[in-house]
């Protein structure tokens, strides 16, 4: 049964159970799922049990705990843990041990969330299915057959097979929406500059953000609140005010104007029983009493090839530290420092990385940067000036997550490109930089399928608002029991 | 169908990557196919366009030069692959 991190973490200050007994019923949940699912590459059950007894300590000396007290809490294997090994799902990192937590790590901690183990994830974070990842692949709680999604698939696994009810991951170009879709949960991309990025492993540093992967809304609005807000360590941390995001969550949608994107219903509507489901989805908004507009976002189709220009030229700037010199794994070279380079990169990186590395150089190579490395960054510009427009005639965009339920694996993992097109529908909102969340709109062929909803950069709370109205009027997820669970 | 303009052995000696024969020719093949759509941004006039480094553009950030508590020598020296005391051991870089 679903069961959410607001409503343990009420029980919890209830005293109606502790988080010690919750923490090991998570880990227990976990260690049972593991043989089918593989959502984690490590453990951590004496962290979370160190701190569950402190959470129970400080709750009966009748202190004050945080807002995130004794919630289970999965933390995708890209954000620096301290003293605890941090691969970002790559061999060239099978035996990096962290001196220092992430900020999203720390403000977890403070709010007292119980982090239960590092999740798995496509190398880097590149790849939308977790089979990039250099260790396993893992499975999804809906279809055993099928993929997570990615690149935070462990971190939707574990949350959709209801081990824990809330995880972080990362979104790049759709990184938290797609596998949010693909595993029934809540997951929420926030604007960039939100969230720090501090002590996150960087991908693209232009597009990456940190965000909740929960169970319902409700708990991604608290997620939010506890990492959210500007952090010196982070010069493109935003310094503005966190508001209470659950103060925001609303029941009826009444005066919210609703855009549908006319590019990207005639792209869904090549699939009709998709497009029956998003229709459906409208459908329910506007009976909540959203009224739907349509607006254009006319470079939407420009933003693959728009993505796959910056995000590997930021790539191939960031894993350029990956030299075998200061930490990670070495392969020596005879004694020459250029052989130690590149023979430890080429056994440490896996082909999906190494893929992108050759294409983010060539379009940094001096003589074709104008042509693509800038050229992309000036569509970029026509991008931003799409969504602004949008926004001046509805509150919030309402449309697909995806373009399919989750696939089998294996069935993309020897087409690259078609792997790529699964962002075809995240990618302008990370380009744009604007927030952007999926939240479970239904079945297809019995496969859980998410609706995206976008909204202007920093009103994320507008953008809980209107999921949450949806998902309590919906209420798709907790309608059925995942095969896994 | 585009042409790669990639020279893929070169790029990779670039980016300090060495590829055997079969991982050049499937990443050439995949090449092809990516440069299909990316080569859909050549269609666009965009001489008068800015670019866009960054969507929430900030400027001069700057913090106090406050001295604060930080990673001990040993702690910045745990992960290295070969240490010769206070320093990270590497091949040497000057004949």
């Amino acid at each position: 049964m679903m069961e959410t991190g607001h409503a343990i973490r009420d029980a919890i200050l209830r005293r109606e159970r502790s988080a010690e007994e919750t923490t090991k019923a998570a880990l227990a949940s976990i260690e049972r799922l593991e043989p089918s699912l593989q959502a984690y590459l490590t453990l951590l059950p004496e962290r979370a049990l160190a701190k569950a007894r402190d959470v129970d300590a400080r709750i009966a000396r009748g202190e004050r705990v945080g807002a995130l007290a004794g919630v289970p809490t999965a933390v995708k294997d890209l954000f620096c843990v301290k003293g605890a090994r941090t691969t970002c799902g790559s061999k060239i990192l099978d035996n990096f041990v962290p001196p220092f937590s992430a900020t999203v790590v720390e403000r977890l901690d403070a709010a007292d969330a119980i982090i239960v183990g590092k999740t798995n994830m496509d190398e880097f974070a590149m790849g939308s299915s977790c089979e990039n990842s250099a260790f396993h692949p893992t499975h999804n709680p809906w279809d055993l057959e099928g993929v997570p999604g990615g690149s935070s698939g462990g971190s939707a696994a574990t949350v959709g097979a209801r081990s824990v009810p809330c995880a972080v991951g990362t979104d790049t170009g759709g990184s938290i929406r797609e596998p949010a879709s693909f595993c029934n949960i809540v997951g929420v991309k926030p604007t960039y500059g939100r969230v720090s990025r501090y002590g996150m492993i960087a991908f693209a540093s232009s597009l990456d953000q940190a965000g909740p992967m929960t169970a319902d809304v409700r708990d991604a609005a608290d997620m939010l609140e506890a990492i959210a807000g500007h952090d010196p360590m982070d010069s493109t941390s935003v310094d503005l005010p966190v508001p209470r995001y659950a103060d925001a969550l609303r029941d009826d949608l009444s005066g919210v104007k609703l855009g549908i994107v006319r590019e990207f219903e005639e792209s869904i509507a090549v699939d009709p029983a998709m497009a029956t489901l998003y229709k459906q989805a409208y459908a329910d908004l506007e009976r909540l009493g959203a009224t739907l507009v349509e607006v254009s976002l006319p470079h939407a189709k420009y933003g693959l090839a728009t993505y796959y220009l910056i995000a590997p030229a930021e790539c191939s700037s960031n894993l350029a530290r990956y030299d075998g010199t200061r930490y990670g794994v070495r392969v020596d070279g005879d004694a020459d420092v250029f052989a130690m380079f590149e023979k430890t990169r080429t056994a440490g990186f896996g082909p999906e990385v190494k893929r992108r590395i050759i294409l983010g150089t060539y379009a940094l190579c001096s003589g074709y940067y104008d042509a693509y490395y800038v050229r992309a960054q000036k569509v970029r510009t026509l991008m931003k000036a799409d969504f602004d427009a949008a926004f001046a005639s509805c509150d919030a965009i309402a449309c697909p997550a995806v373009s399919c339920p989750p696939f089998e694996l294996g069935a993309k993992t020897q087409d690259p490109v078609a792997m790529y097109l699964m962002d075809y529908f995240t990618i302008p909102m990370s380009l744009a930089g604007v927030p952007a969340l999926s939240v479970p709109a239904g079945y297809v062929n019995d496969l859980p399928v998410g609706l995206q909803l976008c909204a202007p950069a920093f009103e994320e709370g507008r953008m809980l608002g209107i999921a949450h109205a949806y998902e309590q009027a919906t209420r798709h997820a907790s309608a059925r029991e995942p095969v896994a669970s | 169908m585009a042409d790669v303009p990639i020279d893929i052995a070169y790029t990779a000696r670039l980016a300090r990557l060495s590829l055997s024969d079969d991982e050049s020719a499937r990443f050439s093949a995949q090449f092809v196919r990516l440069f299909d759509f990316i080569q859909e941004l050549q269609q666009l006039d965009v001489a008068q366009v800015p670019a866009t480094a960054q969507v929430i553009p900030l400027s001069n950030v700057m913090r106090d030069d406050e001295p604060v508590p930080c990673l001990t020598q040993d702690e910045a020296l745990a992960n290295a692959p070969a240490r010769e005391g206070p320093y990270f051991k590497a091949p040497r870089i000057l004949e």
